[in-house]
């Protein structure tokens, strides 16, 4: 669907981790977000050191790392919601699609509808469960009709395997919901707006296990139409639901690969540090 | 995936073309809205913004005039058959002030003049002098300078409030000529200028044989006529020609007597002064004859060019007791009833409050009274001030039989509207302590009382200060409970200043001054309006210093 | 006299500090150690027993004495001088012998009173010395029973404290009291009011013309205290107020909160709450000064008719007044509002104004109507505005240019002056304190619940 015509270029732009990975014979990777040298700044404070990154399409990617480390944001800089931190200040590039997310000309409006996001904490607005999750769609104009809104509602319900529990009251308040549901609800609303990444934030940490089950298993669903990248403090939940995992450490991307080879053999002592519990 | 998901999922993936055309327009339209609610925004605060400036600068260009008074320096003779030593008091000081006048001005003799001649300067100047008798009896007999202030009008006349020159004309008349103008029926300019009318000489009002006894005025009456067909434009008409046009008229038909009979066609009358005036071009202005003669104009005009005016700081706004005379009106008495006032404020309000807030905060159970008292005060602190007033007329003037406008009754009903603030701040900032000094003190041994008087307190302090200054502030600008105990009685004097004697306040003597018609009210009121908000400025100065100051981050 | 029993007082309590905690340290032979509290506490134990009940007991004294006084006076008097009279006329014989006795004499009063004003003078000096001979032997009553207590093991210390405790228990019921007292007054005062006028006149007439109804030739039965023109006409200034302050405010809150700098708004924000700093007898000077001439320029110039002390003046004047409360306490409401759900819009590619409008404000909306709420309360319970911007007739109209009259107002202009507690135009502003006074609370308390809960909700 989204095909990335520089593929070549980029796997050799990647960093000595890239070109470890194996690729399976036959299989087509796409990478769908390159990140190059990215530095963020909180006033003098650096937060984030030159992490060059490929985010594959169609696949879940976990970062992870203690807290503290940058995994949070430097996911924040994949859909520029950094943008709104008073002192903050970016430098290097991420490309989408091999077009800089920062270039000047590009809209991070329109940007954060391509890539989604999911947060730590649900977070609904004060309305109903439908307005919640026909709210981007909305805003972006993606529904002519209110047919054609109530389908995307409907879809985006399914989708998050949310619809069932609520079509009896799609227009109660979304904030009556249960913590679990609450969290699928903002997944329904983040894919209404058919977003090409989603980028989640912790997104189990405040679910109990029964509710967090259910979450990872609607990411495995996902990882099918979109490319998923989610942060977790969870080394389990990382190994469960992503294919490929980058751990952070001080604001340095350590180590980035096969989610398999992470955790079994990894090559940076760090990361061999962390996953075995020694830190973090 | 549940098989819903899956049939869905081939309308789902329905991409949205981010870069098509409509979707730019649309984003455009979605900035733009963003932009408007921007500019929204900042209209708002521009017009909060602006409208305080307007509110503080209009109150300073009308109020800085209060300022300065308009003093003129007379040399005055003490007149030692005027005055009797033993009773310095009772001397006809008038007498010698009009003495001293008149000296300027020997050309002045009847009796209206004279008066007229005294007008220009305040009433107060004879008390003036008699003061400075009393306080230097040495000088009698000597002559003496002294600086007298100029009366209401003329003080408002030099500072350009009143205008010196008025228009002569009014609207009206003003398009009555632009009228005729129009017509092409004026001509000339200034004193040349003159009305072009066609005059019938009817013979039967002009006879031949007698001219200089014809009815000259009826005959331009009747040409008048001729152009308007109104009798009431033509007998107005008459006051645009100079008076003196029937007299030009008949030199006219003295030396042409074979009009009589005839039409004399654009016969020219003369036009009066000032549309003469306006015919140049030029606007007819005369002196404003509303607030003072022509003849006090050039009395005050001599005394001027002879360097006897001078414009020093007005200090009597803040020496004087309120007046009915404007120049001589001051705060004094009201400022030291405001002080007193917030004395009593303060007394009753600042040890109440802290041992109440202290109470609730520290030692109160938590059950249904103490929640009621809680409730209560939140709501009392949002009672209107004027209920307030009603309580301390029917409760501390009709039940307790307290005197009328006094500072004390004021002072008490502003305790209690002072009070619910001081306990919520208080309360506030007894929180702001943190629970690890109470447990450190108690500790080592100490009483929950000593606790909270040596250290939660003390700790506190700047916090419950800011507050009870700020209240205070507040209870300075209060006004409408003032009133209802009648605290804007109108006490020309300073003698009589105590808790128990009548008296005005700072914002209840504002709503006396803005109530009253003298032009010089206006700057006196916006001059107690700045001095009340100066007093606020620094009083809530303090209370921002003591903040900052005093201010822990714990 | 007053004074001098005062420092009495003051000075024996003073001493009796000193005396206690003497008393303290000569049970223990100087031995302070032994004391059960330290010696300042048996001081500070004995002197407010000292002070405290003699301060009380002058405090009712003084209340009182003043009414007992006029009593005895006008039982004293010759029983042909006070038959038949009102209570006005009564009032005015007392007032008459207090002046006599100051020495105001005006005019030739009658042997009656003048025997009274001397019997009023003597009766005056008799109650100060009585006074002080009472508060003076409760002093030395209070401090030979308290200083007969103190001994080692007597608890000084609970002592104190427990007068303490006493007197801020006191003062938190001040509060209270001042509440009750409120209501009382007004309710008394009121329910005089209603002896004479009846309420369903008061409430549903449709006409107020309290002055008329003063004059003496005049029958109260005519009544003029219909107050539907009075409740309307602050209802329309209020709403006046209300149309000026929640556009500016509320925008003025979102582009603070939302827009602004931090540096911006840290200047902006302290400007804009002057407004509410400045006495509002300032407003109404400058309505009259500025805005009511230049607003009746403006109209004149679009060809309408604007009286000089116009309702939308008025509103619009009470209406700046207002603008920092609305701004401070939505500014409150949609900072309240938690940063995930402004995180959850953004994330979705909504821009800041789509953010407002479509997630903070119904969010903060809670919050912002308590503030509105509250900014209503206020403005009609505003006096000094209206009393110089407003009109005084109350006339029946909801036209924006003619003057109106509102409930305050009334209540000023029918109290200013010499008032008389039984004419029902005095009483008719207490009725109409009442009717203040309730609505005013209403709101308060359902504004005060509506922020409260919303504050819980995102706490």
């Amino acid at each position: 669907m989204n095909e990335v015509p520089q593929m070549d270029q980029s796997n050799f732009s990647l960093g000595a981790a890239a070109s470890a990975v194996p690729l399976a014979p036959g299989q087509a990777v796409a990478n769908k977000l390159i990140a190059q040298k990215v530095s963020v700044f909180y006033g003098e404070k650096q937060a984030l050191i030159d992490v060059s990154i490929d985010i594959r399409d169609k696949a879940v990617t976990s970062f992870i790392g203690p807290s503290g480390c940058g995994k949070s944001t430097f996911l924040r800089c994949l859909n520029r919601m950094n943008d709104f931190i008073d002192n903050a200040r970016v430098t290097g590039s991420v490309e989408m699609d091999g077009v800089n997310i920062y270039d000047p000309s590009l809209d991070p409006v329109q940007l954060r509808a391509r890539v989604g996001m999911v947060f730590q904490k649900p977070n609904p607005f004060p309305k109903s469960i439908f307005d919640n999750v026909a709210y981007g769609p909305r805003i972006h104009g993606l529904a002519s009709a209110k047919s054609d809104l109530e389908e995307i509602v409907v879809t985006s319900l399914e989708k998050a395997g949310l619809y069932k529990e609520v079509k009896d009251r799609i227009h109660e308040a979304g904030t009556g919901l249960s913590g679990g549901q609450q969290q699928r609800l903002c997944i329904a609303r983040a894919i209404a707006v058919s977003p090409e990444v989603i980028l989640m934030d912790e997104p189990c940490s405040a679910l109990d296990p029964i509710a967090t089950a259910k979450i990872e298993e609607l990411i495995d669903e996902l990882r099918e139409n979109f490319c998923i990248v989610i942060v977790t403090h969870s080394m389990q939940q990382a190994a469960r639901v992503s294919q490929r995992t980058a751990f952070f450490h001080l604001g340095i991307l350590v180590e980035e690969g096969e989610t398999s080879q992470i955790f079994t053999n990894p090559r940076e002592p760090r990361t061999q540090d962390y996953i075995t519990g020694r830190f973090g | 995936m549940t098989d819903a998901a899956l049939e869905a999922d081939a309308g789902f993936n329905r991409q949205q073309d981010w870069a098509s055309e409509a979707n730019a327009r649309r984003l455009k339209k979605r900035y733009a809205a963003n932009r408007r609610l921007q500019i929204y925004g900042l209209t708002a605060i521009a017009l909060a913004i602006g409208l305080l400036g307007t509110l503080i600068s209009s109150l300073v260009i009308e109020g800085y005039k209060a300022f300065y008074q308009s003093k003129a320096t007379l040399e005055i003779r003490l007149d030692p058959a005027l005055i009797d030593p033993s009773n310095l008091a009772d001397a006809n000081y008038r007498r010698i002030f009009n003495t001293a006048i008149e000296q300027y001005f020997p050309e002045v003799t009847s009796p209206t003049e004279k008066r007229q001649l005294s007008d220009i300067f305040s009433n107060e100047s004879r008390y003036a002098l008699r003061d400075y008798v009393v306080a230097n009896p040495g000088q009698i007999g000597q002559t003496v300078k002294l600086k007298v202030s100029l009366s209401d009008p003329f003080d408002q006349l030099e500072k350009g409030v009143i205008p010196r020159y008025v228009e002569a004309l009014t609207d009206a008349e003003k398009a009555r000529f632009e009228f005729l103008a129009n017509r092409g029926l004026i001509e000339g300019r200034g004193a040349d200028a003159a009305l072009k009318v066609n005059l019938f000489i009817d013979p039967q009002k002009v006879n031949a044989a007698d001219i200089p006894s014809g009815q000259f005025r009826d005959i331009i009456g009747d040409g008048l006529r001729s152009i308007v067909r109104n009798s009431d434009f033509v007998e107005r008409s008459f006051d645009i020609i100079r008076g003196d046009a029937t007299e030009v008229l008949k030199a006219h038909l003295i030396a042409n007597p074979g009009s009589i009979g005839q039409i004399i066609e654009n016969f020219k009358l003369p036009l009066s002064q000032h549309y003469g005036t306006l015919a140049s071009g030029q606007t007819p202005m005369v002196f404003n004859g509303r607030f003072a003669s022509e003849k006090q104009f050039e009395w005050l005009d001599r005394l001027k060019s002879q360097n006897m005016v001078s414009y020093p700081f007005a200090s009597e706004l803040f020496v004087n007791a309120t007046s009915r005379f404007p120049e001589l009106a001051g705060l004094a008495g009201a400022i030291a009833g405001s002080f007193y006032a917030l004395m009593v404020c303060f007394l009753i309000s600042f040890p109440l409050g802290i041992a109440a807030a202290v109470y609730l905060e520290e030692f109160a159970p938590k059950n249904r009274w103490t929640d009621l008292i809680e409730v209560n005060i939140n709501n009392l602190a949002a009672v209107p001030s004027v209920v307030f007033g009603l309580l301390g007329l029917a409760v501390f003037l009709n039940t307790f039989g307290l005197p009328r406008s006094v500072p004390l009754v004021g002072g008490m009903v502003l305790a209690l509207i002072t009070l619910p603030t001081i306990i919520i701040t208080t309360r506030a900032a007894l929180k702001a302590v943190p629970p690890s000094i109470r447990e450190a003190a108690l500790g080592v041994g100490a009483s929950k009382h000593q606790v909270v008087m040596h250290h939660v307190l003390p700790l506190a302090m700047p916090g419950i200060m800011t507050g009870v200054i700020i209240g205070l502030a507040h209870a300075l600008g209060e006004t409408a409970p003032l009133l209802l105990i009648g605290m804007n009685a109108f006490i020309p004097s300073i003698e009589n200043i105590g808790l128990l004697e009548p008296a005005t306040a700072l914002p209840t003597q504002i709503y006396a001054w803005a109530d009253s018609p003298e032009r010089g009210f206006v700057a006196r009121t916006s001059a107690a309006i700045l001095v009340l908000l100066g007093f606020l400025v620094v009083m809530n100065g303090i209370a921002i210093f003591l903040r900052q100051r005093f201010e822990r981050k714990w | 006299m007053l004074v001098y029993v005062l420092a009495a007082i003051l000075s024996l309590t003073l001493a009796s500090y000193f005396i206690g905690s003497r008393r303290s340290l000569q049970t223990v032979a100087g031995q302070a150690s032994q004391l059960h509290s330290r010696p300042g506490y048996y001081g500070v134990f004995v002197a407010a027993w000292v002070g405290i009940p003699a301060l009380l007991l002058v405090l009712i004294w003084l209340m009182f004495q003043g009414a007992v006084i006029d009593t005895l006076l006008l039982v004293s008097l010759p029983a042909e001088k006070t038959a038949n009279l009102s209570e006005a006329q009564i009032d005015l014989i007392i007032s008459e012998i207090k002046q006599v006795s100051r020495g105001n004499v005006f005019g030739q009063p009658d042997q009656a009173v003048l025997d009274a004003a001397q019997r009023y003078k003597s009766w005056q000096g008799i109650a100060s010395w009585s006074m002080l001979a009472v508060a003076l032997a409760l002093c030395i009553f209070g401090l030979v029973i308290t200083r007969s207590r103190i001994a080692p093991q007597f608890r000084a210390r609970q002592g104190v404290e427990a007068v303490l405790n006493a007197f801020m228990i006191a003062c938190s019921v001040i509060a209270v009291l001042t509440t009750v007292g409120i209501i009382v007054s007004l309710l008394v005062e009121a329910l005089r009011f209603f002896s004479m006028v009846s309420p369903l006149e008061f409430f549903f007439g449709l006409r107020w013309e309290p002055q008329i109804a003063l004059r003496a030739d005049q029958s109260l039965g005519d009544g003029a205290f219909g107050a539907i023109p009075v409740f309307l006409g602050t209802l329309e200034i209020a709403l006046f107020a209300m149309l000026v302050a929640i556009p500016i405010g509320l925008f003025t809150a979102i582009y603070l909160t939302e827009y602004a700098h931090p540096k911006f708004r840290a200047v902006v924000k302290p400007i804009i709450e002057i407004l509410a700093g400045i006495p509002t007898v300032v407003y109404g000077f400058f309505a009259i000064l500025v805005v009511a001439p230049a607003f009746r320029n403006f109209m004149a110039n679009i060809g309408v008719d604007a009286a000089p002390n116009s309702a939308f003046v008025a509103g619009a004047v009470m209406g700046i007044m207002i603008i920092p409360f609305i701004s401070s306490l939505s500014d409150d409401a949609i900072t309240a509002v938690p940063r995930s759900l402004r995180d959850g819009s953004y994330a979705l590619g909504a821009t800041q104004a789509e953010t407002i409008t479509s997630v903070l404000l119904p969010a903060a909306l809670p919050g912002i109507m308590g503030g509105i709420l509250l900014a209503v309360s206020r403005a009609i319970g505003e006096t000094m505005i209206v009393v110089m911007a407003a009109g005084i007739i109350a006339t029946l109209t909801i036209n924006p240019f003619e003057p109106v009259t509102t409930v305050t107002v009334q209540i000023v202009t029918l109290l200013i002056g010499d008032t008389e507690f039984d004419s029902p135009k005095t009483l008719a502003a207490f009725a109409l304190g009442l009717v203040l006074f309730f609505a005013t609370l209403i709101l308060n308390v359902i504004a005060l619940r509506i922020v409260q809960k919303y504050r819980e909700r995102y706490d």
